[in-house]
């Protein structure tokens, strides 16, 4: 049985704007990756969250990026 | 739904959507107050044959004529701040739904459990149903759960458009390349009617957006069987 839950309220994103919200946790999972290496449970938080509040489009796109090196993010 | 001849707002189906029917109600009932007021006095003050040949200022009357509209707009002005804080709030959400304005169709996305994603077209006239509201009915209606903190995201794939639903008194902007978040709850069943609001093209009456409101065990049903 599936339970609804989504992203939580975040206080570093009080704002109607939330941008940041997604572009950031699609960020933070990347480093968390890169430091704690794939198979690290944790990390899987931040997934679920930009899952939900990022526009499918925009993760494409930068996994795109990602794959050919030009994410202008610094992770 | 806006029906024949409703000319004021719709029924709310939201608590939110309650809140500012009171608040307009409220604010209604002061410039009626004040229309009958005036117009009154001017209605008196044009018919009467007195004449006041020496009247110049009048200290006492100007001190009262400006403090009380004064005190009148403060009167609306707090109800409206306590609305306006109020409709930011940012209750814990169970539910997110994107909705991605394109010219000229939605399209909607779940991505809390599984992934669920489709577009939302305008049924034409020449394929409506004979129960079918024009201009108004769509294919693929959003299903949201009643009774539950909903987070809607609103963006754009190309100009800007406006994602709106009067009954619930939800109307945001969706801009290219931002996220614009709201928060809201319907209180019962049923399907909820709204347009794009902001001028985005040829098509722009032609986006409309339907929301289907269903209770929560349905709703998990419905998201599990659509898994894409
Ligand atoms: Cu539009």
């Amino acid at each position: 049985m599936t339970k609804l839950e989504t992203a939580p309220f975040d206080p570093r994103f009080p704002n109607q704007n939330v941008t940041r919200y997604c572009y950031q946790s699609y960020v933070d999972f990347h480093r968390c990756q890169k430091k704690r290496g794939t198979n690290y449970e944790p990390c899987n938080y931040f997934k679920k969250v930009f899952n939900s509040m990022c526009p499918n489009a925009w993760v494409e796109k930068w996994n795109d990026q990602i794959d050919s090196g030009t994410f202008p993010g610094r992770i | 739904m806006s029906t024949w001849a409703n000319l004021g707002l719709q029924d709310s189906s939201s608590p939110l959507m309650e809140q500012l029917i009171f608040f307009h109600d409220h604010a209604l009932m002061i410039l009626v107050m004040i229309t009958v007021l005036v117009g009154y006095l001017m209605f008196t003050l044009f018919f009467n044959k007195y004449v006041n040949r020496y009247l110049l200022h009048g200290q006492t009357i100007e001190i009262i004529w400006t403090i009380l509209p004064a005190i009148i707009l403060l009167f609306i002005a707090f109800p409206s701040l306590r609305l306006l804080y109020l409709l930011d709030e940012i209750n814990e959400p169970s539910v997110t739904l994107k909705a991605i304005g394109h010219q000229w169709y939605w399209s909607y996305e779940y991505s809390d459990f599984n992934n669920v994603e489709f577009d939302s077209y305008m049924i034409p006239t020449n394929e409506l149903p004979v129960d079918g509201f024009r201009l108004l009915d769509v294919d693929n209606r959003v299903v949201l759960p009643m009774n539950s903190q909903i987070r809607i995201l609103v963006t754009a794939a190309d100009v800007i458009h406006s994602w709106t639903v009067p009954a619930l008194g939800v109307k945001v902007d969706g801009t290219p390349g931002r996220l614009n978040q709201t928060n809201f709850l319907i209180n019962r069943p049923g399907l909820f009617y709204g347009q794009c609001s902001e001028i985005c093209g040829a098509n722009h009456s032609f986006m409309p957006i339907v929301i289907e409101s269903i209770p929560v065990n349905y709703f998990i049903k419905w998201i599990s069987k659509n898994n894409s």
